[in-house]
């Protein structure tokens, strides 16, 4: 009977530890993330770093300015959020109050599909229908622009909005609708008067974890931004995001090496960035609905 | 009201058009990749090493590479992962530090996949001193498909309804003996679910695996996990941006052996789910 009791106690103990982990990883990414990066601030500082606005990492000596790569991340972002919001809500609410169940079925497969396909598979398709075809349309000398990345981008981030906005409309309580539709208001009135501002909040999160999507995605922006690590002016020109530049140039940099700690300085940024976004997606989220 | 009925039509068309947008771009990628990938399908190109710099042969150590990265993280986050469902949904209580562990979820299921590779690469790589290697590369994906596995376990477990543990306890079974003998054989089908779909997210993840294991060109087997190994996901960025005159075909065949093998898992847990739910008995 002891023997018992001691096993279970180191087996609770164990489990108390895994749980526990989850804090212990988040904790030591962004330690490691510090080490590297806050290395960096012997040689150049912050505000330098932050606002710089040229980034040539192997010039000598090396110009570690990051604006135009959050520049270009925000530009990219920017334009996804600009097509694949409107999109995505206006899909979710079609897949949750209006298709029918068959058609419904379809859209929620296909939208998990979409959800499953790896990046550099969709990056790879970009790079061979969307980038000719934005070439073509706008005649430019390539057609590896932010606009390209955008479209890409948008479409990447729909699995996140449609399906987090779907739940936002399915927990609405249904006497709100009923009580909408006994006043005499049509469908789309009880929608657009109703449902949607009870979902508001949760429709908030979906967009905001979808815009984390996109800022955190790597592989696909990196295959068809073009990567020019300039001050971008134009939607129709390259540009570099902070997640390309890690991927592109971290296999180069040497171990040590000042451009080696700037690299894990943009990914002290985008740390910080995804963290408030997934944190206060997460206060939308678990909102007390009154 | 006949106006607010138009309105109302026209509405309902975008709302069409909108999800219209969005399916028949994910069904034309499918088709397109399998129309174009297929030719290049052969037992040949499966089973041999990439041949003259990658523009012929096949993709044999790629394939074999990805298998072992993926095997290593599920060897890693499965144990972990349900261990700290089980603690979630049975020892938890509605405490500051549950909603600690439960933000601590969010926030690495929201990490940026390149900065995994980052926190990889300090980590394990230069600090822990493993060097570009399988076993590098495995744990850094571990960590990161670890939140998909805590989730999808921890509502497998608290799906399993409530009276199953008081029966189980009124009859003098201790907490553990009930968690083992009663709630995690009625969750299996869910775990289940959760692992395949944490294997697929880390068979088709690049980033992460950039800087922490993944070989340019290796064209043979990696000896052991402290190897360097090429794997599929990188082996389509490399010949799509990497290379030049890579023949279209290589191309997209390695896109539908990617897409393919993570489609395939994805397909696996959605017919476990369903075949389960169907038989549940409460």
């Amino acid at each position: 009977m002891p023997a018992r009791k001691i096993k279970e106690f180191f087996i609770e103990k164990l489990i108390l530890i895994c749980g526990l982990l989850s804090i212990f990883f988040v904790v030591l990414i962004f330690i490691f993330l510090l080490k590297e990066g806050l290395a960096l601030l012997k040689t150049i500082r912050p505000f330098d770093f932050m606002l710089g606005k040229k980034w040539y990492p192997i010039s000598e000596p090396p110009q570690l300015g990051i604006l135009p790569l959050i520049l270009g991340s925000l530009l990219v972002t920017l334009g996804a959020a600009l097509i694949s919001v409107p999109i995505g809500i206006a899909c979710a609410v079609y897949i949750a109050e209006i298709a029918p169940l068959k058609i419904k079925e379809v859209l929620k497969a296909g939208i998990e599909l979409l959800a499953a396909i790896p990046s550099v598979v969709l990056g790879f398709i970009g790079m061979v229908t969307l980038v000719p075809l934005v070439k073509n349309i706008f005649h430019l000398p390539t057609g590896l622009t932010a606009l390209s990345g955008s479209i890409m981008l948008a479409f990447m981030a729909m699995p996140t909005i449609v399906s987090i906005a779907e739940d936002a409309l399915y927990s609405v309580p249904k006497s709100y609708k009923e009580g909408a539709l006994a006043l005499g208001a049509t469908h789309w009135q009880t929608i657009y008067r109703v449902m949607l501002p009870a979902a508001a909040s949760g429709i908030l999160a979906a967009v905001m974890l979808g815009i984390g999507r996109v800022i955190g995605e790597t592989m696909a922006v990196m295959m068809i931004t073009g990567n020019a690590a300039l001050m971008p002016h134009s939607i129709l020109q390259p540009v570099r995001t902070l997640t390309a530049t890690i991927a592109a140039e971290m296999g180069e940099a040497v171990v040590g090496s000042e451009h080696y700690f700037a690299l894990f300085a943009v990914g002290i940024v985008l740390f910080v960035i995804s963290f408030i976004i997934n944190v206060s997606a997460d206060l939308f989220l678990h909102r007390k609905r009154i | 009201m006949k106006n607010s009925q138009r309105t109302q039509k026209i509405a309902f068309f975008f709302l069409f058009l909108a999800a219209l947008l969005v399916i028949v771009p994910v069904g034309l990628i499918v088709l397109v990749i399998i129309k174009k990938g297929l030719p290049a399908m052969t037992w040949q190109f499966l089973s041999d090493i990439p041949r003259q710099g990658m523009r012929s042969g096949g993709i044999f150590p790629a394939l074999i590479g990805t298998v072992y990265l993926v095997s290593g993280a599920i060897i890693f986050a499965l144990p972990i992962g349900l261990l700290a469902a089980i603690y979630l949904s049975e020892y938890s209580r509605d405490n500051f530090l549950t909603r600690m562990i439960k933000l601590a979820i969010v926030n690495l299921a929201g990490v940026p996949s390149v900065v995994y590779g980052l926190f990889g690469l300090a980590l394990f790589v230069v600090f822990l001193k493993f060097g570009a290697s399988i076993l590098s590369g495995s744990l850094t994906l571990g960590i990161m498909i670890l939140p998909i596995i805590i989730t999808t376990s921890r509502e497998a477990l608290e799906s399993v309804p409530y009276a199953f543990r008081e029966v189980s306890r009124s009859l003098g079974a201790s907490k553990w003996q009930t968690i083992r003998h009663v709630v995690l054989p009625n969750a299996i089908p869910g775990i289940l679910t959760g692992t395949i779909l944490g294997l697929g997210r880390a068979a088709g993840e690049t980033a992460p695996i950039l800087f922490t294991v993944a070989a340019f060109y290796l064209p043979r087997l990696p000896k052991s996990i402290f190897d360097q190994a090429m794997a599929l996901p990188y082996h389509l960025y490399v010949i799509s941006t990497q290379v030049p005159n890579v023949d279209e075909k290589i191309r997209y065949g390695t896109a539908l052996v990617l897409l393919i093998m993570v489609l395939f898992m994805n397909l696996v847990a959605v017919i476990i789910r369903y075949h389960f739910r169907k038989k549940k008995k409460w």
